[in-house]
C-alpha cells in the first residue's frame, strides 16, 4: 500500500469518527448526566433524518430544513421528559431501558404512517456539492469534510459549555448529587428538561446533517444506536474527551478493519471495545 | 422475592394445568387454530425459559446482561452442525454437546466480563455477543447469514427404542412444558440454598460478601455459566421446535427482547418474567393481528406498563395478593378471586391490551 | 332512538369479538368446506427496512386476483396477511401462523432469504402449495426444491450471472467485485464471477462490506488505488441509494463504469438521482421493457395504486396470475393437492410484463435477464443478455 492511500483511508477514517462522535454526543450526554440509558436514541436519529427529508423537499434547502426542524426536536425531548421519564427518576434504571424501548416501537411506527416505508435521499446543498480531488481518480467530497468541521464546532462548543460555564458547573453537579444541586436553589428538573431536549435535539441533528451520506431508509437508526454506545463506553461515560477521542477510535478501526482484515472487518469494532474493557474496565478516559 | 404468597403459588399451579390441558381444552375453542396455538404456546415456554435465565442474571445476581442470546444460539448452532444430513442426530450425543458448547462460551465470555460493572458489563456482553453473531453470520461453514437448517429432529431413544418423538408436536409441546417448570423449581431450590443467599447477598452489597470471606467473582461467575447453560437449554429445544437456526438466535436484539421480557415481568421474582415473556409474545401477535401499525400500540402498552406497574406484572399480582389475608373472615371471596385469576396467561395479557 | 342504540351495541360488540379473535379469545368458526373462499396467505414484510417490497408484492397479487374477477376458480378469495419483519427467528412460527393456524390454501411469502429459508423448511413438512415472490437465495430452487415449491422471481445466480459475458463483451478484462458480506451479496458474486471467468475475464479483488453498513468510503479508496477495467456491485435499498451516490461523489464513475445485478438501480433512481446515470445493470426485468402487456400493466398499477410499478410489483403480478391460472385449471378444487400442483407447475406466462416466462423443473423461472443502463433516471433496456436462462438448480434432484 502506497503512501497516499493511507493517507486516505486515515483521511476516511477520522472522518467517520467524527461522525460517530456527532452521533454519540447526544448519549453521552443523557447518559452520564441524567443516567439513563437511552435506547431510543438510534430513533431520534432515524426521525431527525426524516425531518430532513421531509422539510427539505417542502423549502427546497437542507439548512433551512434543519433549522425549522431543530425547535421540532427540541419539543420532542421536552415532551418526552415530562411526560415519561420525569415519572421514573426514582426506580429502578431497568424501568428507563424499557420506557425507552417502547419509544423505538412509537417512533418506527410513526415513521412509517407519516413518511411510508420508501428510501430516499436528501441532496447536498448547492454551494457543498463539490469535490477535490485526492488523486487522479478518486475525489472527495466537500459535504463530507463539512460535516467534519461541523462535529468538531460541535465537540469544542460542547466542551466548553460543560466545563466553563456556570450552567455546565450545575450540570455536571447535578450528575454527582441532585441534592446539593437543589440546596443551591436550583430547580434541577429544569436541568434535566433541558439535558434531555439538548441530547434528543443532537440526536436529531446528527440524523439530518448525516442524511445526504446516509440515505434516509426504514430501520437506519438500528445499526447506528449500537456504535454509539460502543463509542461511548469506549472514551469513559459522561466525558465529552472521552467520546471524542473515543469515536475517532473507532472509525479508525472500522475503516482499517475493512482494509486490512475484511474477513473480520464486522466484529473488529467490538473486538476494540472488548479489549478496551478487558484491561480499562471502566473506559479509556474515565 | 424468596417466598411468594399462597395465593400466587395458587394461581401459578392453575396456570400451569391449564396450560398442561391445553390439549383437551384447546381444540374446543380455538377449533382450527389450536394446531397453530399449540406450536405458539411451545415457542412461548421456550422463550419463558430464556427469561428465567436472564432473571437470574438480572434479577437475581443484579448482572445486566445482553449476551443471554448467544448461549442461545451457541447451543442451536451445536445441535445443527452435529446433525447428520440425511439422518437423526442422537439426543444424547447433541443434548450434552449442546449444553456443553453453551457453558463454556458462558465460562469463556464470564471470564472475560466478570471485573466490569454496572453499563460497562452491558456493553461488554454486547461486545462478545456481536463477535460471536458475526462469526456465525461470516463464516459460510456455519450457514452464513440465511441460516443453516436440519432435515431431521433429534432421535430419543434407549437401545433402539424410541422413548420420545420430536417430530410430534405434541411431545415438543410436554417437553417444553415440563422443562419449563423443572427450571423453574430448580432455580427457586437454588434460590433458597446457600448459593442463592450469597448471590442475593452479592446483589445487596458486594463489598460486604468479599468482607464476609466469599468470593463475588467465582459466585457471579458460577451465576452467569450456570444462566448461560439454560439459556442454551432453551436454545436447543427452540432449535429442535424449528429445525433451524441463523444467526438471529445470537443477536443483541434477541437478548434486549428477552431483557423486555424479563423487567415488563417484574425482575427477580422469577415466576414475573416467565408470565412477562408469555405477555410480551401475545401483545405482539394480538397487535400484529389488528394493524400492520402494530409496533404503535405495542409500544404504547409497554409505556403505559412502565408508568403504572413500577415492579411489572409480578408487582401486580404481589399487591392483590397482599389483599386478600385482609378478607381472611371470608374465605369464598377470596378463592373466587383465586378462580378468577385462573385463566391462561393469554387472558392475563388481554387485560394489558385493552387499558 | 331503540334501533340507533340497538345498532350501536351490536357494533361494539362485534368490535369487541374481533378485538378478541385478534389476541385468539373468540371461538373460532367451523373448518372451512372446500366450497367456501379460498384462503391466500401473505408472510411479508410490512414494517422495517423491506416494507415497501411487501407491499408492492400485495399490491401486485390483488391486482392479478381484481383483474381475472376477484375469484380464484370460481370461488371468493380471501387473504391473510402476516407481517414477518424481516426477523428469521419468528419465521417458523409466522408460517405456521398461516399454514396451521388460518389453513390457507396458498402460502406466499418472502423478501428475506433467511425468513425464506425458514418458511421453506416449514412448507417442505407441511406440503402446503408455496410460491415464492422474491427471495432469491439459490437453495430454495436448488438444494431445498421441492414439488411444492414455486419461485416467481429469480436467483441470485440467475440475475448476477449474465453481466459476467456482458461486461467481457464490452471489453472489461480485470474487474473487482464490491458487496455487502451476506447470503444474497456472496452468491450474487460467485454467480457474476463464474460467468466473467467463463468468458475470460479476471476478478482482481472481491471486496465485502459489513452488513448492513452504508459507509463505503474505505472501499471506493481501495477501488481507485486498484484501478480494475470496471466494478461488479450486489447493494439493495438504502445501501444501493447511498453506494451508487458515494461512487459518483467520489469520481470514480468517470473512470471506472460501474455495473451490478438490477437491484442496485431498481425502485431506487429516484432517490439515487443523477450519481446512477450509465449504471449497467442485469435483471429480469425493467418498467422500460416495450412490450404492450408491461406497459398496460405500468400504467394499470400507477392509476390503481398511485405508485410507480417496479420489480417487486411484477413479482406479485405474476404470482397472482399463478393462482388465478393454476385454479381454473383445477376448476376451484384445491382438495387433491397433487392435482393442483401439476396445475401450477403447467402454468405458463406469454403474456407477463417482464416477458415470456415458464418453470424449470426446479419450479423456478426460465425467464430473460435484460442488460439495462440508466438513462435519464430510467433503466432502459439496451439488449437481452441472456434469453430463457434457466438456473442451474445445484442440488436439486426433482
Amino acid at each position: 500500500m502506497d503512501l497516499s492511500l493511507f493517507l486516505i483511508q486515515t483521511l476516511n477514517g477520522v472522518q467517520y469518527g467524527l461522525l460517530l462522535f456527532l452521533i454519540a454526543s447526544g448519549l453521552t450526554l443523557i447518559f452520564g448526566i441524567m443516567h439513563i440509558i437511552n435506547l431510543a436514541h438510534g430513533a431520534l436519529y432515524m426521525v431527525g433524518a426524516y425531518l430532513a427529508f421531509w422539510l427539505t423537499s417542502l423549502v427546497g434547502n437542507l439548512f433551512l430544513a434543519i433549522i425549522l426542524a431543530l425547535p421540532i426536536a427540541l419539543m420532542m425531548g421536552i415532551l418526552i421528559e415530562r411526560f415519561l421519564i420525569r415519572h421514573l427518576y426514582a426506580r429502578a434504571h431497568l424501568d428507563q431501558v424499557l420506557l425507552t424501548f417502547g419509544l423505538i416501537l412509537i417512533f418506527n411506527a410513526l415513521q412509517s404512517i407519516i413518511w411510508g416505508n420508501d428510501v430516499h435521499s436528501v441532496p447536498v446543498p448547492e454551494w457543498l456539492n463539490h469535490s477535490v480531488a485526492l488523486t487522479d481518480n478518486l475525489r472527495y467530497p466537500v459535504y463530507r469534510l463539512f460535516i467534519s468541521g461541523v462535529c468538531i464546532t460541535i465537540a469544542i462548543g460542547m466542551y466548553l459549555l460543560i466545563q466553563r460555564t456556570r450552567l455546565g458547573m450545575i450540570v455536571r453537579a447535578g450528575a454527582d448529587d441532585r441534592e446539593m444541586v437543589r440546596s443551591l436553589g436550583v430547580n434541577i428538573n429544569r436541568v434535566y428538561t433541558l439535558v434531555f431536549a439538548a441530547g434528543t435535539a443532537l440526536a436529531a441533528f446528527a440524523g439530518m446533517i448525516a442524511s445526504p451520506v446516509s440515505s434516509v431508509y426504514p430501520g437506519m437508526g438500528e445499526s447506528v444506536l449500537i456504535l454509539a454506545f460502543v463509542v461511548v463506553v469506549i472514551g469513559g461515560i459522561g466525558s465529552i474527551k472521552g467520546a471524542f477521542l473515543g469515536a475517532l477510535l473507532v472509525g479508525l478501526t472500522a475503516t482499517w478493519g475493512t482494509v486490512l482484515a475484511p474477513n473480520f472487518a464486522s466484529a473488529a469494532v467490538y473486538a476494540l471495545m472488548a479489549i478496551v474493557l478487558l484491561f480499562k474496565p471502566r473506559g479509556l478516559f474515565a | 422475592m424468596l417466598d411468594i404468597p399462597k395465593s400466587i403459588r395458587i394461581l401459578l399451579l392453575l396456570l400451569t394445568v391449564l396450560l398442561a390441558c391445553y390439549p383437551l381444552w384447546g381444540e374446543f375453542f380455538f377449533g382450527d387454530r389450536y394446531e397453530y396455538y399449540l406450536q405458539k404456546l411451545t415457542f412461548m415456554m421456550l422463550l419463558a425459559i430464556l427469561a428465567l435465565s436472564l432473571d437470574w442474571l438480572v434479577g437475581i445476581t443484579g448482572m445486566v446482561s445482553i449476551a443471554q442470546a448467544a448461549f442461545f444460539g451457541v447451543a442451536g448452532y451445536t445441535l445443527v452442525m452435529l446433525t447428520p444430513e440425511f439422518a437423526a442426530a442422537n439426543v444424547w450425543v447433541v443434548l450434552p454437546a449442546a449444553l456443553v458448547m453453551a457453558a463454556l462460551a458462558a465460562l469463556v465470555i464470564g471470564l472475560l466480563v466478570i471485573r466490569t460493572h454496572g453499563i460497562f458489563f452491558i456493553m461488554a456482553t454486547i461486545a462478545f455477543s456481536q463477535m460471536l453473531y458475526y462469526l456465525f453470520h461470516d463464516a459460510p461453514f456455519f450457514g452464513g447469514s440465511d441460516g443453516i437448517y436440519m432435515f431431521f429432529r433429534p432421535e430419543v431413544s434407549i437401545g433402539g427404542v424410541q422413548l420420545l418423538n420430536l417430530e410430534d408436536r405434541q411431545t415438543r409441546f410436554f417437553i417444553a412444558l415440563v422443562s419449563l417448570v423443572a427450571i423453574y423449581l430448580l432455580l427457586r431450590v437454588m434460590l433458597r440454598a446457600p448459593f442463592g443467599r450469597v448471590l442475593r447477598g452479592i446483589k445487596e452489597n458486594e463489598t460486604r460478601m468479599r468482607a464476609l470471606g466469599y468470593n463475588p467473582l467465582f459466585y457471579k461467575l458460577a451465576a452467569f455459566v450456570i444462566a448461560g447453560t439454560i439459556a442454551g437449554y432453551a436454545g436447543f429445544l427452540y432449535t429442535v421446535q424449528d429445525a433451524f437456526v441463523d444467526p438471529s438466535a445470537v443477536s443483541w436484539t434477541l437478548s434486549a427482547h428477552a431483557l423486555v421480557m424479563v423487567i415488563l415481568g417484574g425482575l427477580g421474582t422469577l415466576f414475573g418474567p416467565v408470565l412477562g415473556a408469555f405477555a410480551f409474545e401475545w401483545l405482539h401477535y394480538g397487535f400484529s393481528n389488528v394493524t400492520r401499525h402494530w409496533e404503535l400500540p405495542l409500544g404504547i402498552v409497554v409505556i403505559l406498563m412502565v408508568l403504572l406497574l413500577p415492579r411489572g406484572i409480578a408487582g401486580l399480582l404481589l399487591d392483590l395478593s397482599n389483599r386478600i389475608p385482609e378478607r381472611k373472615p371470608d374465605p369464598a371471596p377470596a378463592q373466587g378471586k383465586g378462580a378468577a385469576e385462573a385463566k391462561p396467561p393469554i387472558r392475563e395479557t388481554t387485560k394489558e391490551a385493552r387499558p | 332512538m331503540k334501533t340507533t342504540s340497538v345498532s350501536c351495541l351490536s357494533k361494539l360488540r362485534s368490535g369487541m369479538t374481533a378485538g378478541l379473535a385478534a389476541f385468539g379469545l373468540a371461538f373460532s368458526g367451523s373448518a372451512l368446506a372446500d366450497s367456501g373462499p379460498v384462503k391466500v396467505g401473505l408472510m411479508l414484510p410490512y414494517t422495517g427496512t423491506f416494507a415497501q417490497l411487501g407491499e408492492a408484492i400485495t399490491n401486485g397479487i390483488q391486482m392479478a386476483i381484481e383483474e381475472n374477477g376477484g375469484r380464484l376458480g370460481g370461488r371468493e378469495v380471501e387473504i391473510v396477511t402476516v407481517d414477518d419483519e424481516s426477523d428469521p427467528s419468528r419465521a417458523t412460527q409466522n408460517a405456521q401462523r398461516l399454514i396451521s393456524g388460518e389453513r390457507v390454501d396458498f402460502l406466499i411469502g418472502t423478501v428475506h432469504s433467511g425468513v425464506a429459508t425458514a418458511m421453506v423448511r416449514v412448507a417442505r413438512e407441511e406440503g402446503v402449495p408455496t410460491i415464492i415472490p422474491n427471495a432469491g437465495f439459490d437453495a430454495a430452487t436448488g438444494a431445498l426444491c421441492a414439488p411444492n415449491i414455486f419461485r416467481t422471481s429469480f436467483s441470485s445466480w440467475q440475475t448476477a450471472y449474465p453481466m459476467g459475458k456482458a461486461a467481457y463483451e464490452r471489453g472489461y478484462e480485470r474487474m473487482v467485485t464490491l458487496a455487502w458480506r451476506y447470503a444474497f451479496g456472496q452468491e450474487s458474486v460467485a454467480g457474476f464471477k463464474q460467468g466473467f471467468e467463463e468468458a475470460g475475464g479476471e476478478i482482481i479483488r472481491e471486496i465485502y462490506v459489513p452488513f448492513p453498513d452504508v459507509e463505503f468510503q474505505a472501499q471506493l479508496a481501495e477501488i481507485a488505488s486498484l484501478r480494475p477495467d470496471a466494478v461488479f456491485s450486489f447493494f439493495a435499498g438504502g445501501g444501493a441509494v447511498q453506494y451508487v451516490r458515494d461512487y459518483a461523489a467520489a469520481g470514480l464513475n468517470e473512470t471506472i463504469p460501474l455495473t451490478g445485478s438490477g437491484f442496485l438501480t431498481d425502485g431506487t433512481l429516484h432517490a439515487q438521482g443523477e450519481a446512477a446515470e450509465g449504471v449497467l445493470t442485469t435483471l429480469h426485468y425493467s418498467t422500460q421493457l416495450d412490450n404492450e402487456h408491461n406497459q398496460r400493466f405500468v400504467q394499470a398499477y400507477e392509476e390503481k395504486f398511485d405508485m410507480a410499478a417496479d420489480i417487486y410489483a411484477v413479482q406479485g403480478y405474476d404470482t397472482g396470475i399463478l393462482l388465478v391460472r393454476a385454479m381454473e385449471a383445477v376448476n376451484g378444487d384445491t382438495s387433491d393437492r397433487d392435482a393442483l400442483l401439476q396445475a401450477m407447475r403447467e402454468v405458463e406466462f406469454p403474456d407477463s410484463p417482464r416477458g415470456p416466462w415458464q418453470f424449470s423443473r426446479a419450479q423456478h423461472p426460465i425467464q430473460n435477464i435484460y442488460l439495462r443502463e440508466v438513462q435519464n433516471g430510467q433503466n432502459v433496456v439496451i439488449d437481452i443478455a441472456a434469453e430463457a436462462l434457466e438456473d442451474p438448480a445445484r442440488g436439486c434432484n426433482m
